[in-house]
């Protein structure tokens, strides 16, 4: 590596983040070795858009830290919610700079002590995080090689890396360890380019199997989530809550409230909170305030929103397009046009959204489990008026985030109480305020007009979606003509959502991957042919017809025509730069129209796969959630009256649901790693439909696929 | 809740003789969690729904978010804190670490907890039966497969030491 592609900028430290210099972190954490690193490749490629003010991530995002004590060190904005990067990343580095997997810490989600990244999502870190800190861990190796051959003094080339020691390759007794390196020293790196990297056949963690390195605090409780800490003083704190969305509070009597033992009300205009050092003298308090309202309310609900989303004053933009839909439809023997829709759905992490807020002078301090603690202290900074650097957030383990815990409400709130009443504040959000202010999921509706010849080649594929995102919405499949169509919000045009909406895992994937995999089937179907050997007939993309053989061979795929009336239900797509294909088999009920899932196999090419085991278990995971979005989950309201706010109301996947499950991830050693948290949920809601169809006959266009809707689609046989 | 005059009550913490001193209509969970520092028992839902709070009294599982304090008087109360002995893990709790059987693991004190309690009253549980005994604790990561294995080879191991 040319020592010009390396800016040693020690001196100057120019670069930011957080509002702080790279300096300042070197002083707070003492001396050895940093070397500061951003994932290149996607802040280059494009321009993510940035709060403002914050326009540093161009600089680093991350860093490395080889303590003066020989521990290795990484330092980022990133947080663990379960998804197991606290486990795979350390693999990685320990690897990079062979030492001990034990000698590796993460330090994740603390905005003083960690440069700014925008947030866990997206199925990102290992994929565009992990290979940057690969390549800072192969420069930290880099300088400490450097050092070592100046203090053992014998030519770099000659020396090897062990377990955290260098040595003499020609007298293993000259050597010196990576903490007698780093012993007083302050040296900081800044690395712009990619250097080499050890090859992956080099490795000795990557690649294998570990299990959670948090697992034993967990199983006994001592892992410590939000709502675990505690501060003298700390009081709980409940806030009035309007009875749904667009309600405003038109008087309010807070008498009774007060009349309970020791509570203290806060105000701040309409925004009301009760606060008690007991949580059960909060509650009581809360429900004691008399609030009235004035409503203006959407004339929306669960049952017409589909409608009123086709036929609202919406912008169309054609996301991609190739072919000429008119050749299409001229070239097609049959032409098929299908309507598909997707309700709303919520995250209902175990953990409720949580923050603990403490105010100490002018600076404010928010623990708070969310997946976007730069985001939180964004948002305190601007809704409360808190310089940035004044804003500290610290993200203990979160307890589930699914893409809900992007949105940060909660911090926000703890932050106002803590700052209005100058007491550490203890929010923690009840499961009906976690429902009533989740970002849900988007409802949207897909229109598909497709069309085949008669040798059941696809040459028509012209796809419209309606306000639910368009990620997951290519064609995949080899199609000449082909177009893309994204219907969303006119500017000027009635809201549509009447409440806050957001990702949920893999946002968006599972309904569009539901629609155009439900239509393939449908003309599969009509064609009269194997749904697989359909699809692989109008496939050209090498890593699909992989997954498929993979994962057609674990299932024991026998071919045949639907319906069959087996129960056998296949589907396909990409997500996060994945590749996933799914069989299912399941048994209908034909008298109650309910559906158990049986089995699943599941094929993923994701290229290099870190943690074998960690892969597995976030496809496992998929594969029980998606079981969700697929027969029960779906969120009911009346204008901004979310109506279903309880799991006994809103049902997520329980034991009884859970199939045999057969998961394999392709061998790609030699390819970049993709994302693992979210593909394998994609596939779960059209192969399931696909496999109610081949059971029944009966074709599902709705999710969730509800006992009543199965009985109703079943009538139409 | 009315907050009524305080009252001692006396009952057995994770094997040790205690008192407390507390409003006797308090939320057990909340006595736990915020007079008693045993954070590892977990608010999920507050209405018995979720499981994520689940501890064993006189060894049976039970939803303390429902509870009144005053219930517990004289009893045995057992909390993940008071699970493993002498740093040495409960064969359920090394099981769900074995199996990898859990991911945010926030719903893992309460799954362990009810999984302990029916081995305490069937050793011998068949597949269905573990299944049947967890199927009203909810975990939103979806690792139910490995939790299934865990329970099974946790039954395995307790007999065995028997």
């Amino acid at each position: 590596m040319k020592k010009t592609d390396i800016k040693a900028q020690a001196e100057s430290g120019t670069g930011e983040s957080n509002g702080m210099k790279r300096r300042s972190f070197v002083k707070l954490l003492g001396g050895g070795i940093f070397i500061f690193f951003q994932p290149w490749d996607i802040f280059n490629l494009s321009d993510i858009a940035l709060p403002q003010g914050r326009s540093l991530t161009k600089d680093y995002n991350a860093f490395l830290q080889i303590a003066e004590d020989g521990t290795v060190s990484c330092f980022t904005g990133k947080i663990e919610m379960g998804q197991g990067a606290i486990t795979s990343l350390p693999q990685i580095m320990a690897d990079e700079l062979n030492v001990p997997l034990e000698k590796v810490k993460m330090v994740m989600g603390d905005t003083d002590l960690c440069p700014y990244d925008a947030g866990t999502w997206g199925s990102q870190t290992i994929q565009t995080f992990g290979p940057a800190m690969r390549a800072a861990a192969a420069e930290a190796r880099s300088v400490l090689t450097d050092l070592a051959a100046t203090k053992l003094g014998v030519p770099a080339a000659q020396l090897e890396v062990r377990d955290g020691l260098i040595v003499d390759s020609k007298n293993p007794k000259n050597s010196v360890s990576y903490a007698a390196l780093a012993k007083g020293k302050k040296i900081e790196r800044f690395l712009d380019v990619k250097p080499p990297v050890e090859e992956y056949t080099k490795f000795t963690y990557v690649g294998k199997s570990y299990k959670h390195s948090d697992a034993r605090l967990k199983v006994t409780g001592q892992a410590k989530y939000t709502g675990d800490l505690k501060l003298p003083g700390m009081v709980f704190a409940r806030i009035l809550r309007p009875p749904s969305h667009g309600a405003k509070l038109s008087s309010v009597d807070v008498s009774g409230a007060e009349a309970i033992k020791g509570t203290q009300i806060v105000r701040d205009g309409d925004f009301i909170a009760v606060l008690n050092e007991n949580r059960d003298l909060a509650d009581e308090a809360i429900v004691k305030i008399k609030a009235e309202y004035t409503y203006n309310e959407l004339k929306v609900n669960d049952k017409n929103l589909y409608d009123r989303m086709v036929g609202a004053d919406s912008r169309a933009n054609v996301m991609r397009t190739n072919g000429d839909m008119e050749a299409g439809i001229q070239l097609s023997d049959k032409i098929f046009e299908s309507e598909f829709h997707d309700p709303y759905l919520a995250h209902t992490s175990i953990e409720t959204h949580t923050a603990l807020a403490k105010l100490e002078g002018d600076k404010m301090t928010v623990w708070a489990a969310t997946q976007s603690p730069f985001g939180l202290q964004d948002g305190i900074s601007r809704e409360i008026g808190f310089p940035r650097e004044k804003v500290r957030v610290i993200t203990p383990f979160v307890g589930g985030g699914f893409g809900g815990k992007g949105a940060y409400q909660q911090g926000v709130e703890a932050a106002r109480i803590a700052k209005l009443s100058n007491k550490p504040i203890m929010l923690v959000w009840t499961r009906d305020e976690e429902f009533f202010y989740d970002t849900f999921h988007p409802a949207g509706v897909i229109r598909i007009k497709s069309g085949i010849d008669k040798s059941g080649l696809i040459k028509l594929w012209d796809y419209s979606l309606y306000y639910g995102g368009s990620r997951g919405s290519d064609t995949i499949y080899d199609v000449p003509n082909a177009r893309t169509t994204s219907y969303s919000q006119n500017m000027d045009a009635t809201v549509i959502h009447p409440f806050g909406t957001g990702a949920w895992r893999a946002p968006n994937n599972n309904a569009n991957t539901f629609a155009r995999e439900s239509q393939i089937d449908i003309m599969a179907a009509e064609a009269g042919i194997d749904p697989l050997e359909f699809r692989l007939k109008n496939l050209k993309d090498e890593k699909m017809i992989a997954c498929w053989k993979a994962v057609a061979d674990k299932f024991g795929y026998i071919p045949g025509k639907t319906p069959g009336g087996r129960g056998i239900g296949i589907a396909c797509g990409t997500d996060a730069g994945t590749w996933v294909a799914t069989i299912v088999e399941i048994k209908v009920d034909k008298s109650t129209g309910k559906v158990k899932v049986l089995r699943v196999a599941c094929a993923q090419d994701m290229g290099l796969c870190v943690n074998p085991q960690g892969a597995l278990i976030q496809m496992e995971g998929c594969i029980q959630m998606g079981m969700g979005y697929t027969l029960t989950e779906e969120v009911m309201f009346e204008g901004g009256n979310v109506k279903n706010r309880g799991f006994d109301s809103y049902e997520i996947p329980r034991f009884s649901w859970t199939p045999k499950m057969d998961c394999v991830i392709l061998d790609r050693k030699d390819k970049p790693p993709k994302g693992g948290g979210e593909p394998a949920i994609i596939t779960v809601g059209a192969a399931v439909g696909n496999a109610i169809f081949d059971a029944t006959g009966a074709r599902l266009y709705r999710m969730p696929m509800t006992p009543a809707r199965v009985l109703e689609a079943m009538k139409k046989v | 809740m009315t907050a009524n005059m305080e009252q001692k009550i006396r009952f057995t913490l994770n094997g040790k003789k205690t008192e407390i001193t507390t409003d006797p209509n308090q939320t057990l969970l909340w006595v736990l969690r915020n007079q008693l520092g045993l954070t590892g028992t977990k608010f999920g839902c507050g209405t018995g729904f979720c499981g994520a709070c689940t501890v064993l009294i006189d060894r049976e599982p039970a939803r303390s978010c429902m509870l009144p304090v005053s219930d517990i008087a004289g009893k045995d109360l057992m909390t993940i804190e008071g699970l493993s002995r002498n740093g040495k893990l409960h064969p359920v709790q090394q099981a769900f670490i074995d199996h990898d059987a859990l991911q945010c693991g926030y719903c893992t004190p309460g799954m362990i907890l009810t999984a302990t309690g029916m081995l305490m009253k069937n050793p011998s549980p068949t597949r269905q039966e573990i299944i049947d005994g967890l199927e009203d604790n909810l975990c939103r990561c979806g690792a139910h497969t490995r939790i299934i294995d865990a329970v099974e080879t946790a039954a395995k191991e307790m007999k065995g030491g028997k």
